[in-house]
């Protein structure tokens, strides 16, 4: 197993190196000069200059990632063009966001996807499986940004209670004070801002899981040992629960982990449209702004953490499922 | 029975997106009023539907436009969009992951990592950096949405080739004598023609999802071209005072994902019942 995790470990270099080389081209790709292209038709032969300066545009292209790579490697994603801060601050105080708005919308899909799913398979071919195929069918032709100006439209436009725009309380901090102090304000006050950002996102994933767990649920339903485990005279709940669910949860597992890893970079078109202080939102103005550094490093900072909650995924996954060979 | 059931999510499939074709195809004849023509006087008009000398019957929008007509005109964006983009990823994955899977070996190895590398990068993402990169246009997307879907292609491809090679009538082929295209083209991929549908039909829904987005950040077509998703934006604006705006073009994108999904649902459970739910 401790083998197994370092040779995944070891296959992640050229993975993280290839990522660096593609957002490394973002900025060299782009048809004409990047540095007017960063600064506007306005720009003054100074800041040219410094510009220049900074990327190194003049030397060769590969000394050029070099010298950006190594300097990602130790922390330093430059510095953001409109903003003048370093780019790993600004990821960094963006990244609890947009990691809340993560959890709490896996946390939301699989509490009512997982119900669905395992109600639909048990009462299959019935007006509540149909039902909730065609709620999964809708969950995921939904844009969510749809879903979103839905919810503003006609829930937080209503609702006084619920707020339109921004990010309240943190809901880790929240919690912990409830627990410590018994004071649920600063949770509430999060889950007001967290609740239809969350929805938005979660819908699909919600849509997802049911059918997953559905399909998944009447796969494991119909073996042999399930069979044994009626004919022993089980009842039909220790049966679905015990032996069916509980196997049949397995490649949920897999994909709740898959699409957490998603929904932290797949989130930036919601978190735009709930003004929602995530990375995400970062990257996108950040295009708009054609500020590069911030882009460069944003996705950067994505795609790596997208592929490190795959691979705890696939380790999870082999931790899990016993009959998984390691070699 | 069984079989019935699941021809019926194809049918209505089918149907939704023979209603949608019909109606971009003759958008022009179809669209009760010009899609471009303004009337400031009438802006920000809620629906009227069916009343007795109703002209607008979903309403205008910022600039007093018929949105009706203008959702019927952008089906033409979406559905292009999504054809191209999709027509794109189908080629150049099938033919990635048909080469790996039949040459094997360092080639095979050099494709998979390629493939994976873009997935490492979540694909809305990297869409739009990539459109930020080449700049905002229909063109532009419609690469952005290719290149992120074609390791789904080249995946999926790749496995089918890999079980198809080893077939008695592929050997028979090699056997025979005929060139690796050939065998390739004409014998193992004409058995892999189901599954690769089906993905391509699903992956139409995505794409059409994924040029709405852009679309709706202000990268995807640039005005005048009609497209939902700047639709949504420019409703984004108005949902106080005109939630119709962003209603119904939505209502457009759901009414054509679900039938691209619907089929693509159905498709898979008739062509292949091994291929469900992965």
């Amino acid at each position: 197993m401790f083998k197994y995790i370092i040779r995944r470990l070891l296959q992640l270099v050229p993975v993280i190196i290839g990522i660096s080389i593609v957002v490394f081209m973002i900025v060299h790709l782009a048809p004409g000069d990047p540095i007017l292209m960063m600064l506007g038709e306005d720009a003054t032969p100074e800041d040219y200059a410094r510009l220049q300066r900074i990327y190194g545009f003049d030397r060769p292209i590969h000394e050029q990632y070099l010298r950006w790579a190594g300097n990602a490697l130790q922390g330093n994603l430059g510095v953001s063009i409109r903003q003048g801060a370093p780019v790993s601050t600004l990821i960094y105080s963006r990244l609890p966001a947009t990691i809340e708005l993560a959890f709490v919308s896996v946390v939301l899909a699989v509490l009512l996807g997982v119900p669905l799913g395992v109600l639909a398979a048990i009462k299959r071919q019935t007006p509540v499986d149909f039902f909730s195929m065609i709620v999964a069918l809708l969950g995921v032709s939904m844009p969510g940004f749809w879903v979103a100006l839905m919810l503003l439209t006609y829930v937080a436009l209503n609702v006084g209670w619920i707020p339109m725009f921004g990010r309240g309380g943190s809901i880790f901090n929240g919690f912990w004070q409830l627990i410590t102090t018994f004071d649920g304000s600063e949770l509430y006050d999060g889950l007001r801002y967290v609740m239809l950002p969350a929805i938005s996102i979660g819908t699909a994933m919600m849509a997802i899981i049911t059918r997953l767990t559905r399909s998944s649920l009447l796969e494991i339903l119909g073996r042999d040992y399930i069979r044994t485990a009626r004919a022993k005279g089980l009842t039909e709940r220790v049966v679905v629960f015990k032996h069916g669910l509980r196997n049949a949860l397995l490649p949920v597992v897999t994909v709740v982990g898959i699409q957490f890893g998603a929904m932290l970079g797949g989130a930036v078109i919601t978190e735009t449209v709930f003004a929602w202080p995530g990375a995400g939102r970062l990257i996108v103005n950040a295009i708009q702004q054609r500020d590069f550094p911030i882009v460069q490093g944003g996705v950067l900072m994505m795609a790596l953490i997208f592929t490190l909650v795959n691979l705890t995924v696939d380790l999870s996954y082999a931790v899990l499922n016993p009959r998984i060979r390691y070699d | 029975m069984k079989k019935l059931v699941k021809n019926r999510s194809a049918l209505v499939g089918l149907i939704l997106i023979g209603i949608l074709l019909f109606f971009s195809i003759f958008a022009n004849f179809l669209v009760p009023n010009d899609p471009y023509d303004m009337d400031i006087w009438v802006s920000y008009g809620a629906p009227e539907w069916f009343r007795e000398g109703s002209q607008y019957i979903l309403g205008t929008d910022d600039m007093g436009r018929c949105v009706l007509s203008r959702i019927i005109m952008g089906s033409r964006i979406s559905l292009l969009v999504g054809a191209v983009a999709t027509g794109s990823s189908l080629i150049l994955g099938v033919f990635l992951g048909a080469i790996g899977a039949y040459v094997g070996g360092k080639v095979d190895a050099l494709i998979m990592r390629l493939m994976d590398l873009i997935l490492s990068i979540p694909s809305i993402l990297l869409a739009i950096a990539i459109v930020a990169t080449l700049g905002p246009g229909m063109v532009n997307a419609m690469i952005a949405i290719a290149i992120v879907r074609i390791p789904q292609m080249a995946r999926v491809t790749r496995s089918m080739v890999l079980g198809v090679k080893e077939e008695d009538y592929v050997q028979a082929g090699k056997a025979l004598g005929f060139s690796h295209g050939r065998i390739l083209f004409k014998h193992i991929l004409m058995n892999c023609f189901a599954p690769i549908m089906v993905v391509a039909t699903l992956g139409m829904g995505t794409a059409i999802v994924v040029e709405a987005g852009l679309s709706f950040l202000g990268l995807g077509a640039q005005p005048p071209i009609i497209s939902w998703g700047r639709m949504l934006a420019m409703g984004r604006e108005a949902i106080r005072s005109a939630p119709h705006m962003t209603l119904y073009p939505g209502l457009a994108i759901v009414f054509t994902v679900l039938g691209f999904n619907l089929l693509g649902d159905g498709l898979r459970d008739i062509f292949d019942p091994q291929l469900k739910e992965r």
